[in-house]
């Protein structure tokens, strides 16, 4: 199965092990662009061959017909650094470039590299920016690289983008400078709307995938549904449930019956259950289906009412469910015949019982990926886990996000998926109770772990039963689960847990950590014992600048480093910077900020090649 | 890159000759946090607290922690509302917020704030602005931003000038008006 990369919106898509463009590669850049009619001689050194008989562009020629098959980006970083010719080919053949951080790098350093890029993933904000632990303009803006790009990819097709601030008018450029374009994919963007996306629906012709995810997208009041040129389009995924306006019905059914090439379709809260049934009816070719509201405009009326059941079963092909914004659920049997084939199920904004969910879940005996609310609670898991043995992503939400909410699931939800879905993957869990046993019991029964994300929602809570830390249950993750990569710990915890961190999570590249800790001694276990961290974001924890330090031979190998609310003095992080001067250091202040104080709020520091970034906002210092 | 590797030494030398009155091993973390600040503006954590964390006193916010738990307020302002039990507590009443030159929409919970001194601030934060002084008789002055918001009826309205309940109710989404258009609408009795 095709993974569908909009679900794991939420998820890190790289598995390369290496950082895309790292100092060495960039000292050998460098290198290159300052000597570009670099002596052949050199680059012959590279080959076992009986090089003097053969003219240099001849090598080059070969070496290109062979790296165009190198996919991996990990690959290809590999070999841009055997020598300064491989280095020169891969970047004549890479055409899929990844930017985990658009600060790393400008715009110009990309273009200069990579001559014939046809797409481009870029991402911008830091995770917890998410979660408003961070000043609205902070940057992140799309314009440099469109801008820059314009005039060096005219081929460009693809662009996909997370966590960056897009405009309109950035759309705008993008619609008037790639004639072949042909995938947008936005996903958790702002600073468009629209009327930005009606642009690229008209002059975008070869338009394969719209994808808007997780986005805030102003209402603009235009009918951009109808932008689309008339005829036949190559649309394959349209994807708009996060655009809260309404649209244009009829053109958007004249556009799904002009789209014989659309398989995944994902509609807003906005459209109806009656207006999802005349879609179904004119599209039975879809595999991934985001249902939009799932109820009634007016009152239903009793005679005549669609058979929405048939139109489901119409749709042999959908694999993929999701949607349910505004779910009435008696119309929730609906999807019945579509279950059994269904390996992706999204109830995660729909508040759906126990009793309405066993009837629907007995029957996803395929379902790999699974999103819901807490609503199901513990009786709902112990349903998923009896019924859906191939599941491997499993993420439930909290319905009621605050930390004196209810509840209703528990370590009996996680204990029963642990036991009933042996080939788990990864988990993100939202709960108020929990207990070591349930999360030592997920490491034993579930080896294939590579993300294990727990969010005890009460700060500092320990196993309920016990009323132990939770130091055991998360050591049991990173010594039981050898594959694990992604890890996100809650709950009571004590330097403990980080001892074991340091440890055994050899592999892990992303840490996510909140109110947990006892000492400078717990980051400073992670930072010395895990030789992959990529990705470490910190808040309320009390690590200062002892941890800090620590980390000093890691941080050129990492790709950001977050700390918030955490004891840090500026002097401190001052020394980091200057220590380390390829290392961009920002503090990020509040509004009434005092410049004399020594605190800082938000340490956000990255690596970058080409220095400070030159658009950084009133509210972030850079030391 | 060698010299900051040179430094590093330095630092981490540092470490190791420094007198500390504590036990080898041990951090003088305490000392480190009291040191740092009195202005901790993230609530404090109520019941389990270690003993070493003497914080200070803020005023702590309004009882919500930033951004915790970590949930997107996209999920957060688009989970079904429609609950099926009779209990409002938590639903949240969710309006968008626009402000004239901002290239973006923000959505704000109006149940989360008692009154308009509350709001207007929470206003003034997300969007770098002030408003101006309020009288019932001028609306806002002093300022080039004004305070609006449309009601059931399609109207719009001056933020204020009606009692905060009525307000709440009757509030479909609010923007924050700037220039002449907004010194119009300010006259407006």
């Amino acid at each position: 199965m095709t993974q569908d990369r909009t679900e794991m919106s939420e998820d890190d898509d790289d598995n390369s092990q290496s950082p895309p463009l790292d100092l060495r590669s960039a000292a050998i850049a460098d290198h290159c662009s300052s000597s570009s009619s670099s002596t052949p001689n050199k680059s012959r050194n590279c080959m076992a061959l009986n090089s003097q008989t053969f003219p240099d562009h001849v090598l080059e020629n070969v070496l290109e017909n062979v790296l165009q098959f190198l996919d991996s980006r990990c690959d290809r970083n590999a070999a841009s650094l055997v020598c300064k010719s491989w280095w020169r080919v891969e970047a004549l053949t890479r055409s899929e470039v990844f930017i985990g951080n658009c600060y790393a790098l400008s715009p110009t350093r990309l273009t200069q590299r990579f001559k014939r890029v046809k797409s481009l993933l870029l991402k911008g904000k830091p995770r917890f920016a998410d979660f408003n632990l961070m000043p609205p303009d902070w940057g992140a803006n799309f314009a440099p690289w469109v801008s820059t790009m314009a005039k060096a990819y005219p081929w460009l097709e693809k662009v996909d983008l997370k966590r960056m601030f897009v405009t309109d008018d950035d759309l705008a450029l993008l619609a008037d400078s790639f004639p072949g374009f042909k995938e947008l994919i936005l996903v958790c963007c702002e600073g468009f709307g629209t009327s930005g996306i009606a642009i690229v629906a008209n002059k975008c012709r070869k338009l394969k995938v719209l994808d808007l995810i997780e986005s805030e997208v102003t209402d603009d009041e235009v009918d951009w549904i109808s932008c689309f040129p008339e005829g036949v389009t190559s649309l394959e995924s349209l994807a708009f449930d996060c655009v809260e306006a309404p649209i244009n019905f009829e053109a958007l059914e004249g556009l799904v019956g002009r789209s014989p090439f659309l398989k995944k379709l994902r509609l807003n809260r906005l459209v109806s259950l009656e207006e999802l049934h005349r879609l179904l009816l004119g599209a039975p070719q879809l595999t991934s289906l985001g249902t939009g509201s799932f109820s009634h405009d007016n009152a239903p009326q009793s005679e005549q009412e669609p058979d929405y059941a048939a139109a489901f079963r119409a749709c042999k092909s959908v694999v993929c469910l999701s949607g349910f914004r505004d779910l009435m659920p008696e119309y929730l049997p609906s999807i019945l015949p579509v279950c059994s084939n269904l390996t992706s199920l999204n109830f995660s904004y729909a508040n759906i019982s126990p009793d309405m969910f066993k009837p629907i879940i007995h029957n996803c005996h395929r379902l790999q990926v699974f999103w819901a609310l807490d609503s199901i609670c513990d009786e709902g898991l112990q349903a998923v886990a009896a019924t859906c043995k191939e599941l491997r992503e499993l993420r439930i939400f909290p319905f009621d996000p605050r930390e004196e909410s209810e509840g209703p699931v528990s370590e009996l939800g996680l204990q029963a998926i642990s036991e009933g879905c042996r080939n788990l993957e990864s988990i993100l869990y939202f709960c108020q109770r929990m207990t070591n046993a349930a999360v030592i019991a997920m490491s034993e029964n579930c080896p294939e772990l590579t993300v294990f994300r727990l969010c005890i929602m009460g700060r500092h809570r320990p196993d309920h039963v016990t009323g132990k830390p939770m130091d055991e249950g998360f050591g049991a993750i990173v010594k039981n689960c050898k594959k694990l990569t992604r890890l996100a710990i809650s709950g009571l915890l004590t330097d403990q847990a980080f001892r074991y961190m340091g440890e055994h999570g050899k592999l892990i590249r992303t840490l996510s950590v909140a109110f947990a800790g006892d000492s400078d001694m717990a980051l400073r276990h992670v930072l010395e014992g895990c030789p992959r961290l990529q990705k470490l974001e910190i808040r309320d924890s009390p690590f200062g600048d002892v941890a800090l330090r620590c980390g000093m031979h890691r941080y050129y190998n990492m790709r950001f480093v977050w700390m918030s609310a955490c004891p840090l003095s500026k002097g401190c992080c001052k020394d980091v910077a200057r220590a380390m001067p390829n290392l961009v250091v920002e503090v990020i202040g509040s509004d009434d900020d005092d410049d004399n104080r020594d605190y800082v709020e938000t340490l956000y520091m990255y690596r970058s090649l080409d220095g400070p970034r030159n658009d950084v906002p009133k509210f972030v210092t850079i030391l | 890159m060698s010299t900051s590797f040179e430094k590093m030494d330095e630092f981490v030398n540092l470490k190791e000759t420094e007198l500390r009155l504590g036990l080898p091993g041990t951090d003088n973390v305490c000392e480190e946090r009291e040191k740092v600040s009195c202005c901790n503006k993230r609530a404090l954590p109520s019941e389990i607290e270690s003993s070493t964390r003497k914080s200070e006193t803020s005023p702590p916010r309004k009882g919500q922690i930033v951004g915790w738990p970590p949930v997107r307020s996209y999920r957060k302002n688009n989970i079904q509302t429609k609950k099926n039990e009779s209990d409002n507590e938590g639903q949240g009443i969710y309006v968008k917020v626009s402000m004239d030159g901002a290239p973006y929409l923000r959505k704000i919970d109006l149940s989360c704030y008692k009154g308009y001194s509350e709001l207007l601030k929470a206003l003034e934060m997300m969007f770098k602005f002030c408003v101006g002084e309020y009288s019932e008789r001028q609306g806002y002055e002093g300022s080039d931003f004004v305070p609006t918001y449309e009601d059931k009826d399609g109207d719009w309205m001056l933020i204020g000038d009606v009692p905060w309940e009525m307000f709440v109710r009757t509030c479909k989404r609010l923007r924050i008006m700037k220039g002449s258009e907004a010194k119009g609408l300010g006259c407006v009795v």
